[in-house]
């Protein structure tokens, strides 16, 4: 394993600590309405969107996207969980990540699916979770919402709506949620 | 200590938190059996062979279905069919299979402690226990609290994994029947015990284990009674290809004695909760009528056998780090 | 050959005493300070135990039918790396030696190798347990211990018979104490480790009940009688007791029973498989006390060769027994480390006087062992560091079989040097 990939494993099973905020609440709800009406404004129409969110950080703000979206345009846009667990590619190389429920149900066909995460880092949750999509059917199309972008992808792939760009280096954390978003770092309890 | 890893031979020794994991995990994998496409590719690429030196369809096609839906390759060696003879050494046929490349290796044989003996011969290969002799069954232990659990979970409204061992704190578990030579009676009674529960146990004297000092049970002296406090109750199957006929003089006494009967359970409390591991030997420990009730899980016991199995596997072999 | 051991610490029957020890034409020349040592290969003793070469009364050679576990040639070699100078081999080959031809075959094969090799006869048989064998005839050529070892005689009936037997006769009947009927199945001791694991248990009421049956057989028809590898503390005290009442009966114990215990089964390694088998922890520390109070006749190794993927099988399937010539000193010495007079009385002079292979029983090839050291004996000495570490290796030993529970344990004390007949056959780990 190389240097980069033990940091990782440690940092997995670690705690956040904060070291300064750079968006309160307010800063995150206003991002968010932003987020929602440019997804309107992309697809037109939210008929035939579901907003799926990733296990775990993603789901309260994909929660949130929804409700934000079902307010904007009147319309009752659905939600669902999604766990990629069992979907990455570093399960031979890291410590086991914990399962969590997937609420998905049924067959995507048709439907524009907002993927939705808390923070976009490496690219790796965001492969795993395209790759668990395709065992639901074929999506009409599947765009990728964060709230956080952190730069230092690994894959080549790109978010469709980002809340806040944030530059970081490669050991420092970042925490995003409803309530607002952090920078720090990852130590012992 | 996780499973996370390790091979999974026992259940003696293994602490809640462990067993807790399991469970929850297993809870991920029912969602994955309940879809249309039921698999994940957690296991893609593993090779696990399945080596059935005792006859188990049932046992067998859990454990290869759930290393399937994990995306693993199986390999399988149903040894009744194959052209392993007695005396050929154990060593020699698991290195036989293990020149094939494999990363895991489920086995299941006559003998106590064959498990614990192959993890010796190829300590790079995850063992699974699948039932060894009298020893120990452990994924049977772990899917039959897995069932306790998501059934009592149920009821209140709740998933199994929100309640995490709370359910077991003072539970009351009664096993019934040949203890003395049941894998399943050790691997349940270690498993219901490191979750708190209170575990007595029902046989007729020749049924009970030679010496049970270190045993965290308690032997019942009044079954009737007995029937009444408990609030799950584990029967377990009149082994007759063990020789257990000696130890008793007829079924049909053993059936009066410590049967679940109809009328047994005509008086039980419709919230206790029966379970089996199966095969059932219907009239001997168990009435037919009584084996077709609600309270009666055995199928639900089959079903969840496979996301169990499928915990098992993905925490044992995906948690083995490959350190290339 | 000449031959000189100096400086040694001499053990006799009930003293010690710091010598060198002079050895010439198979015999011991003398024994005394600053001894003249012209013409002899001199091999220092300084800080080493000098005594009587030991002697098993319990080793199985394996030789006919089973010699890609053992011959007799290469048992006798692992019995001189471990301090021996004569073995008695035990009649459960294949066939059994229950007859003149086959004990004068081992006899002979016995005769080209490095150490005396006597022989137990069976007791019936084939050792089938029903009707006597030649005991007489056998007798006729040098036997002197007769066994059906393996097993015990099942029917009393025919044990008691037996006994009638071989009174007159002046030899030892020995006694491998279990009762089938309920030792049947059983793997390992009968007890919570047993129920834990889930093999089938062997319980101490088959040894003991059998004990005492045959100490009441013998209380009728007298004669003498041997219990071989006793394993508890029920057991040992039930022969203490009968020795007490005159009873012309003797005991041996094997080091497994006295350094292992059943939990040594708990990792389901059939090496620890052994009939009678590994007791509790409180019989172990029973038989370490008898050692130490002289409340056991001998200990015998109960060397048990098994081809090495045998040992291999599931446990309930793997044959039982145990490797024990070369680590039977250093185990013991684990309990008599501070009494050597104790020491070479159980591992020599004790199993010699059981055999009746000492220079007053008049044995037909003229050996004679367990012995004083003291001038005009037969030289059948070894010599023994009693502080020497050393791991035991399963790999390097002089047995065909690799079936030694030991591999890997330290142990302090080594037999450095073997001498038979006036013969230096071992010496410093080589046969000579």
């Amino acid at each position: 394993m190389t240097t980069e990939e033990l940091r990782q494993d440690r940092l997995r099973g670690l705690a956040f600590f904060a070291k300064s905020q750079l968006l309160t609440g307010d800063d995150v709800a206003r991002a968010m309405k932003r987020m929602a009406h440019e997804i309107i404004e992309r697809n037109l129409e939210v008929t035939n969107v579901l907003v799926i969110g990733l296990q775990r950080g993603g789901v309260p703000i994909a929660e949130r996207l929804a409700a934000l979206l079902s307010e904007i345009s009147g319309q009752l846009v659905p939600t669902a969980a999604l766990d990629v667990a069992f979907y990455r590619d570093d399960i031979a190389s890291s410590p086991l990540r914990e399962a969590s429920m997937t609420t998905l149900e049924g067959d995507l066909a048709g439907k524009t699916v907002i993927l939705v995460d808390d923070v976009l880092f490496t690219g790796r949750t965001i492969r795993a979770a395209l790759l668990a999509l395709s065992d639901w059917g074929r999506p009409e199309s599947v765009q990728l919402a964060t709230l956080v972008d952190r730069g230092h992808r690994e894959l080549p792939i790109r978010p469709d709506y980002v809340g806040k760009n944030i530059p970081t280096s490669r050991t420092e954390s970042v925490k995003a949620t409803v309530e607002g978003v952090w920078l720090g770092t990852k130590g012992e309890q | 200590m996780s499973f996370r890893g390790h091979n999974v031979l026992t259940l003696e020794g293994v602490d809640a938190s462990s067993i807790l994991e399991v469970l929850d995990t297993a809870e991920s994998f029912v969602e994955v059996n309940q879809r249309t496409i039921k698999k994940v590719p957690a296991l893609k690429g593993r090779v696990v062979a399945s080596l059935f030196f005792e006859e188990s369809t049932r046992t067998r096609l859990s454990f290869e279905t759930a290393a399937k839906r994990l995306g693993a390759d199986v390999v399988s060696l149903a040894v009744a069919s194959s052209s392993v003879k007695k005396g050929e050494s154990l060593r020699d046929t698991i290195a036989t299979v293990d020149a094939l490349g494999i990363d895991a290796v489920v086995l299941r044989h006559k003998s106590s402690g064959a498990a614990v003996q192959v993890s010796r011969f190829v300590p790079h290969v995850r063992v699974i226990n699948g039932g060894d002799g009298l020893h120990q069954h452990p994924t049977q232990g772990l899917l039959d609290v897995f069932t306790v659990r998501q059934i009592l979970a149920n009821r209140a409204g709740a998933l199994g994994s929100e309640t995490g061992g709370e359910l077991f704190k003072g539970l009351k578990v009664l096993i019934v029947g040949d203890i003395r030579h049941s894998r399943v009676a050790r691997s349940d009674i270690a498993a219901y015990t490191a979750l708190g529960a209170e575990v007595r146990v029902a046989a007729p004297g020749t049924l009970l284990p030679s010496d049970l000092t270190g045993w965290p049970v308690t032997v019942v002296e009044n079954f009737e009674e007995a029937l009444a406090w408990a609030d799950v109750i584990g029967l377990l199957r009149l082994q007759q290809e063990r020789g257990t006929g000696a130890f008793v003089p007829s079924l049909s006494e053993f059936t009066a004695t410590f049967g679940l009967t109809t009328e047994r359970a005509a008086v039980l409390d419709p919230t206790t909760i029966i379970l089996h591991p199966g095969p059932m030997n219907r009239g001997v420990e168990i009435d037919s009528l009584v084996a077709d009730r609600d309270n009666a899980f055995m199928t639900r016991q089959v079903t969840n056998g496979v996301p169990v199995r499928m915990a098992v596997l993905y925490l044992s072999i995906a948690g083995s780090k490959e350190l290339a | 050959m000449t031959l000189l051991l100096r400086g040694g610490t001499v053990v006799g029957p009930t003293a010690t005493h710091i010598a060198d020890v002079l050895i010439r034409d198979g015999r011991i020349a003398a024994v005394g300070q600053n001894l003249d040592a012209t013409g002899a290969e001199i091999i220092d003793a300084s800080g080493c135990w000098v005594g009587p070469a030991l002697v098993d009364i319990h080793t199985h050679l394996r030789e006919p039918g089973r010699e890609e576990a053992e011959t007799i040639e290469s048992g006798a070699n692992a019995g001189v790396l471990g301090g021996y100078g004569a073995l008695v081999a035990m009649p459960n080959t294949e066939p059994a030696l229950d007859n003149v031809a086959l004990v004068s075959y081992v006899l002979a094969q016995g005769a080209k190798t490095r150490l005396d090799v006597a022989v137990a006869g069976a007791i019936t048989v084939g050792r089938q347990g029903e009707s006597l064998a030649p005991i007489a005839e056998m007798a006729a050529l040098g036997v002197r211990l007769f066994t059906d070892d393996g097993t015990g005689v099942q029917n009393p009936a025919v044990m008691r018979r037996a006994l009638q037997y071989a009174a007159p006769l002046g030899v030892r009947l020995a006694q491998h104490c279990e009762d089938e009927a309920l030792a049947a199945g059983g793997v390992m001791n009968e007890g919570a480790v047993s129920a834990r694991l889930g093999l089938v248990g062997r319980p101490a009421l088959a040894e003991e009940l059998m004990v005492m049956r045959d100490i009441e057989l013998l209380r009728t028809t007298g004669g003498r009688l041997h219990f071989l590898h006793l394993s508890t503390a029920r057991s040992l005290a039930l022969v203490q007791a009968a020795k007490a009442q005159g009873l012309d009966v003797t005991s041996e114990i094997a080091p497994h029973h006295f350094i292992l215990s059943e939990e040594s089964c708990e990792g389901f390694d059939a090496h620890f498989k052994v009939h009678p088998p590994l007791r509790t922890p409180s019989d172990v520390l029973a038989l370490r006390a008898a050692l130490l109070d002289g409340g056991v006749d001998a200990v015998a190794t109960d060397h048990a060769p098994h081809a090495p993927e045998l040992k291999d099988l599931p446990f309930d399937e793997a044959p039982a027994g145990m490797l024990g010539l070369e680590h039977a000193a250093a185990l013991t010495l684990e309990v008599l480390r501070d009494d050597p007079v104790a020491f070479f009385q159980v591992l020599s002079r004790g199993p010699a006087r059981i055999a009746q292979l000492r220079a007053i029983d008049n044995a037909p090839d003229g050996s004679a062992h367990g012995g004083d050291v003291v001038a005009g004996e037969v030289a059948n000495l070894v010599v023994l560091d009693p502080h020497e570490r050393w791991h035991v290796d399963k790999n390097a030993l002089a047995s065909r079989a690799t079936n030694t529970p030991y591999h890997g344990r330290e142990l302090h004390g080594k037999v450095r040097a073997t001498i038979v007949r006036g013969r230096l056959v071992m010496n410093e780990g080589e046969l000579q």
